[in-house]
């Protein structure tokens, strides 16, 4: 019973994470077909923006302002860096993202050095909130779900019930009939990968002292990033929310699951004294992502709630 | 401040290799100096350029400079090959390594090829922290040298430590997948068999190598299991992360650790682990030693504020490696290995035996305890390791059966 309360919490708390990260890749993608590598650095750049005006200030204003400064980093990038690639088609743009990828990685290990900076939970949430089962909760983690809540919330809101939401909701399906409308895409596509990269950042804000701030978070994270917007499927954010709690979930629950290979096929022979039987689930946790995009794409090609083939 | 300073021994490190001289001892130290594992390396690089200056001050080894040079391995077995090339290409002759025994077997091995190749051009390595049994058993090596005890060694004190304390009755093992946790683990079992038959392992779990950036639901998963006590042969990131999870979830009952002085785990331990966490090290800094063993101590600390005196067993290395060329007259590293085997010195925590059958050290060992104002802290916080008398275990007791058969290069 405890194990599934807390692997229930931490799951959500790491799958609500994973879609403050991914709900901007897929917003862009969906909308400018450009599969933005880059995504998870600024991630990371939120991370180290937030330590950085931590440092100065205070946590509380870093959790305001760092998102707020890597969308306006995200901004300038999609005006005077992809808008120009955007001429020479997708091929270059992928390659745009890729290469800023390794520029932000690199600029991060000149600034900061090349190890983990000490990007600490604020003494004001770092107290048990409460005692379950006997093991204490820490307070950070309750405030980091309810950010993510928060944010979910006001994301749907933005795009569900305003004018604004409305416009970018048809720039995703039919950008070139917005434009006709009189509507300016381009302002529109600058904005969407703004926030996107500002939603990223905050992720990184209250993800980078919960778990490390480090010049190889991105990488860490990029990859599963990615699982996520495959598994939901390209451009639905429904479909990111429900790949992210689910990968979140599969693999706490993993983690914690006392079992091995010998224990669920033992019926077929596998003994524990095999090298294959030995194997536990908790040490496949890592793997369970890229296993389910694998299947995925070999099963349902479009995601979880894709409208698109990929 | 401490970003300069990280920049700094960045570029240090990427420049000391151009000025070579003839009359410079070299010594490649291949480690991770970079990602998770990186305040591991540099701490244990930090503590070799500062031995490398003690033995200069005195003359350095048979009148030649030693210079330590740092390569970036990033803990992964195949850079650090490429590495060691880097090193050979540019006339190295001595190696040192210790984070990882994946690493250190890959190394044990090019060596071995290299040597074997290239004669009148060998290569020494001077392993000064990778613990896996088998580099001093069925893997061992004429061209290796352990300057730490083996995981065995040090699991035969926690196990002592454990049936010791008969209110402890069950156990958690945790550790990281590879060969080195998977031997910990490994030898808890056999050991705890032996000593306390009625103390159960209530979990026996391996989590990957520097890949965990959450412990909270491994922890969740130990508390659960109503374990008494938790033994872990984590070092680095895995070190500071698990203590991090365990003391935020409230874990109040020991935690045995081969390292839990890692680097950043004091300040992620805090107050809340005092009595409770236990290292099994060749060296507590708060021990009675010699004046100028605590003038060393104060000293490192001095001229590196934001590294604690750790790796004690570095000078072993460096002080071992001065007496063995002055022995054999010559920096060849034949000679030099040859001088080595058998070799006796008085250490500052007790005397030193390098056998000759295994290469392995024979050092004494403490089970120091993390505690609240010591006479020198770590990490700037007034907590750090203490040890008593009856912590101490003497060289002699650590001596372990070898299965070694070494085959010796001609001289």
């Amino acid at each position: 019973m405890e194990t599934i309360v807390f692997s229930l919490l931490n799951g959500v708390i790491y799958g609500l994470l994973l879609f403050m990260l991914s709900s901007g890749l897929t917003l862009i993608f969906s909308m400018m077909g450009v599969l933005n590598f880059a995504h998870a650095s600024f991630y990371m750049l939120g991370a180290y923006f937030a330590y950085t005006v931590t440092d100065a200030t205070s946590y509380w204003f870093a959790l305001i302002f760092a998102p707020i400064l890597v969308g306006l980093v995200g901004a300038g990038v999609e005006k005077w860096g992809l808008r120009r690639v955007h001429a020479n088609g997708h091929v270059a743009e992928l390659l745009f993202t890729f290469g800023l990828a390794y520029l932000i990685d690199e600029v991060i290990k000149i600034v900061y050095g090349r190890n983990a900076v000490d990007y600490r939970v604020p003494e004001a949430l770092d107290f048990p909130l409460f005692t379950l089962y006997g093991a204490q909760y820490p307070a950070y983690r309750i405030f980091m779900l309810l950010v993510a809540v928060a944010m979910l919330v006001a994301l749907w809101v933005l795009l569900k019930k305003t004018r604004a939401g409305l416009i970018i909701q048809a720039a995703l399906t039919h950008p070139h009939m917005v434009g006709h409308l009189g509507h300016n895409v381009p302002m529109i596509f600058m904005t969407v990968f703004g926030v996107g990269c500002a939603l990223a950042g905050l992720a990184g804000v209250i993800g980078g002292n919960y778990l490390v701030t480090d010049p190889f978070m991105a990488a860490y994270m990029g990859p599963i990033v990615f699982v996520v917007v495959v598994i939901g499927g390209m451009g639905s954010l429904e479909g990111a929310f429900v790949a992210s709690i689910l990968l979140g979930l599969l693999q706490t629950f993993a983690v914690s699951v006392d079992a091995s290979f010998a224990d669920l096929f033992g019926w077929i022979g596998l003994s524990s004294a095999t090298e294959v039987g030995r194997i536990t689930i908790a040490q496949l946790a890592p793997m369970l992502p890229y296993l389910l995009l694998v299947l995925i794409l070999f099963i349902r090609p479009r995601g979880l709630m894709g409208e698109r083939e990929l | 401040m401490k970003l300069i300073a990280s920049a700094a021994l960045a570029a240090a490190m990427s420049f000391v290799a151009l000025g070579a001289s003839a009359d410079t001892l070299k010594i490649a130290f291949i480690d991770p100096l970079s990602g998770p594992m990186g305040p591991s390396g540099e701490s244990g690089l930090k503590h070799f350029m500062f031995a490398a200056e003690e033995l200069n001050a005195e003359g350095g080894v048979n009148g030649s400079q030693v210079e330590v040079v740092g390569f970036d391995n990033k803990v992964n077995p195949k850079e650090s090959l490429v590495q060691l090339q880097k090193a050979i290409d540019q006339g190295i002759r001595y190696v040192v390594q210790g984070n990882g025994s994946s690493v250190a077997s890959a190394l044990i091995d090019a060596i071995e090829k290299h040597n074997k190749r290239n004669p009148g051009e060998e290569v020494l390595f001077l392993n000064y922290a990778a613990v896996d049994p088998a580099f001093t058993n069925e893997k061992c090596s004429f061209w290796h040298f352990r300057f730490d005890s083996d995981a065995d060694m040090k699991m035969e004190a926690v196990t002592d430590w454990v049936a010791g304390h008969p209110d402890i009755k069950s156990v958690y093992l945790i550790g990281q997948d590879y060969s080195f946790g998977k031997a910990v683990a490994a030898a808890a079992v056999r050991m705890l068999e032996v000593k306390a038959p009625e103390v159960k392992i209530v979990g026996n779990e391996l989590h990957p190598l520097a890949k965990v950036k959450d412990f909270t639901p491994y922890v969740q998963k130990i508390i659960n299991s109503g374990a008494d006590a938790i033994i872990t042969g984590n070092w680095g990131s895995d070190m500071v992360l698990l203590v991090k999870a365990a003391i935020d979830a409230g874990w109040d009952k020991p935690i045995l650790t081969y390292y839990g002085g890692s680097t950043g785990a004091a300040t992620a331990m805090g107050e809340a682990a005092v009595g409770k966490v236990r290292q099994v090290s060749e060296v507590v800094v708060n021990y009675p030693s010699s004046p100028e063993q605590q003038e060393r101590i104060a000293k490192f600390e001095e001229k590196y504020p934001e590294n604690s005196y750790y790796y004690h067993r570095v000078f072993n290395v460096m002080h071992f490696l001065d007496a063995a060329a002055e022995k054999a007259g010559s920096n060849d590293p034949t000679k030099v290995a040859y001088a080595m085997e058998g070799m006796e010195m008085d250490g500052a925590y007790g005397h030193l035996t390098m056998r000759a059958d295994n290469h392995q050290i024979l050092q004494d060992l403490f089970v120091g305890t993390f505690s609240a104002n010591p006479p020198r802290g770590v990490e700037g916080l007034p907590l750090g390791w203490m040890a008593e008398d009856k912590d101490h275990i003497p060289a002699a007791a650590t001596s372990m059966e070898t299965t070694c058969q070494m085959t010796r290069p001609k001289m």
